[in-house]
């Protein structure tokens, strides 16, 4: 062997042992402060100060800082945190270096609102994130829809939602299920069928896989909460006409005159408890779920990832 | 145009394209138009955004540092290698040497663009898998892109007519820095009284206005761009190069090559 071929197999073996070892070490690193991540950490947290520093390229810092907060999102919802102080500022940020990026504020409230672990539990913040979008973006319709939204889903104020809905009626072009959401609100916003019809409004408007597929979830549940609801009153009608609790669901259905035995959308039928509670069978199957969960019922530990919002 | 300009620009387009470090940097370009299309898989609802902005944005300043840094060179190398004395000892006058090397280098910024463009075209096809007519828009971009390197690279070699190549890219890249601001400046100049105010609003119209010629982000919102601008942008390019281009060409002449 030369020696310049000597000297290239050391320095080959000793680079190859190197690199190896510098991942080893960064692993290990890793493992001993998983904390020490920069997940926390926004150095600059003024809009104004990052969008001179972006020398003109806006458009670009702005899709850098929206992969940021979709990333940073991601991370904390998959660990199920419960807080999230970065997420408002740095939606603040990519909307103020790109005021049209209109997934920023309609992803961004979805974000914001919901309380943790789903979300950041800000609904204010998301507010002031839509009004924001508005204000920029006022001949977009969507906007209007999602602020309603956030009005009906997480603050409760069916007044405001419907007000919302009304404004985003008047925009050009806006789908003509924002009237009809208007009017609804206004008279039945806690019932089923207002919350069947925005997440139908949802299903149809969105090409988006993942949003038509929460949307799909959110209208199973609502069902099964529906259902669950007549249940529980037949069960409270028959406890007061026979002095008892039925005994079984299909007593509870002869009774009720249902043409069969109560079942929820995948086919399974209902449960009843010997203390009068209606069930679904399997609750996991539908995540949304506000009624008929057996007492002490805990979601499953890490919960999935769904948007909610339209296109 | 003379014969003898024709053929220094030719000389310097050989030249640059045969710099090993073009090609890094064309390469760099295309790999971040590339690595657009990743980055718009880990964020949500911006494939399409993110590929345009990243893409024109890597061709821009990959364009600007090519510019920059053969675009200073251009004078100073010539001296050193001394071939500048056998160029001017036949019948070449010096604005043709001037005018020529800029030909030259706008020319292989075209030809480097082009290129550039192809991977942001392909990265955007990957992505949407088909054009759109709002697709064009992206070629206007493109457009005031080369008109922002025409600058970048008149100013080079009005630095590079002068001064060393490590000054002449300091000057040059701060003017660039100084010229994404200049919608800011005349902002500032307007708030000040008397003969600062003078200053302030000369200094503001000097600099290169850089803000008008960049419409990245608009163009990947897909918003239209008028037609006065691009005619308005087309002109305002044209002058400030030959107000550079005339500025080297004073200088150069007046030089003292011995």
């Amino acid at each position: 062997m030369t020696a310049t071929r000597r000297t290239t197999t050391i320095a080959f073996v000793c680079l190859a042992l190197s690199m190896v070892a510098c991942v080893f070490l960064l692993r290990h690193m890793d493992q001993i402060g998983p904390q020490a991540t920069i997940e926390d950490a926004l150095y600059i947290n003024s809009p104004r100060m990052i969008k001179r520093a972006s020398l003109g390229f806006e458009g670009v810092m702005a899709c850098i800082y929206w992969t940021r907060t979709v990333q940073y999102f991601g991370h904390r919802h998959f660990n199920a945190a419960h807080t999230y102080n970065e997420l408002a500022p740095l939606l603040e940020i990519t909307t103020a270096l790109d005021p049209q990026l209109l997934p920023a504020y309609q992803f961004g409230a979805s974000f914001l609102a919901p309380a943790p672990p789903n979300g950041a539990g800000e609904p204010e913040r998301a507010i002031q994130l839509m009004e924001y979008g508005i204000k920029n973006n006022p001949s977009n319709w969507q906007l209007y829809y999602d602020l309603g939204f956030v009005y009906y889903t997480e603050v409760k104020d069916y007044k405001k939602a419907s007000q919302i809905f009304a404004q985003g009626s008047k925009v050009p072009n806006a789908h003509p299920v924002m009237k009809v959401l208007a009017a609804q609100m206004a008279e039945h916003a806690g019932e089923f069928s207002t919350a069947r019809l925005l997440w139908s409004a949802t299903y149809d408007s969105s090409r988006d896989p993942d949003i038509r597929k929460s949307a799909l979830e959110h209208l199973r549940a609502i069902r099964v909460d529906e259902d669950v609801t007549h249940l529980q009153s037949a069960v409270t009608v028959f406890g007061k006409r026979n002095g008892r609790l039925p005994s079984s669901i299909g007593e509870l259905a002869l009774a009720a005159h249902l043409p069969g035995i109560p079942a929820d959308p995948d086919g399974h039928p209902y449960r009843l408890t010997p203390e009068g509670h209606v069930e679904v069978e399997n609750p996991d199957d539908f995540k949304f779920l506000t009624k008929g969960m057996p007492p002490g019922y805990k979601p499953p530990a890490l919960p999935q990832l769904h948007v909610e919002h339209n296109q | 145009m003379s014969l003898r300009m024709i053929y220094i620009a030719s000389n310097t387009f050989r030249e640059a394209v045969r710099d090993r470090v073009l090609y890094n940097l064309i390469a760099f370009a295309l790999l971040l138009s590339g690595a657009a299309v990743f980055v718009g898989q880990i964020s949500i609802d911006i494939e399409r955004l993110v590929v345009i902005n990243l893409g024109l944005t890597a061709v821009s300043l990959f364009g600007i540092v090519i510019a920059i840094f053969i675009g200073i060179g251009l004078v100073s190398k010539e001296i050193e290698k001394r071939t500048l004395y056998t160029v001017l000892s036949r019948p070449v006058r010096r604005w043709e040497f001037i005018v020529g090397k800029f030909l030259g280098l706008a020319g292989t910024l075209v030809v480097n663009t082009f290129f550039m463009a192809i991977g942001v075209f392909g990265a955007l096809l990957y992505v949407s898998h088909k054009f759109s007519a709002a697709d064009a828009l992206i070629l206007v971009a493109l457009y005031f892109i080369i008109l922002e390197f025409l600058i970048i690279c008149s100013l080079a070699l009005f630095f590079s007519s002068f001064s060393s190549p490590l000054l002449s890219a300091v000057f040059a890249f701060s003017l660039f820095v100084i010229g994404s601001f200049a919608d800011d400046l005349r902002g500032f100049a307007a708030l000040t009284h008397g003969v600062t105010r003078w200053f302030a609003t000369a200094a503001a119209y000097l600099v290169p206005n850089f803000s008008a010629l960049n419409v990245i982000s608009a163009v990947a919102h897909q918003q239209p761009l008028a037609g006065r601008l691009i005619l308005q942008n087309s002109l305002y390019a044209l002058f400030y190069t030959a107000m550079a281009l005339s500025s080297a060409v004073l200088i150069f002449e007046r030089r003292n090559l011995k």
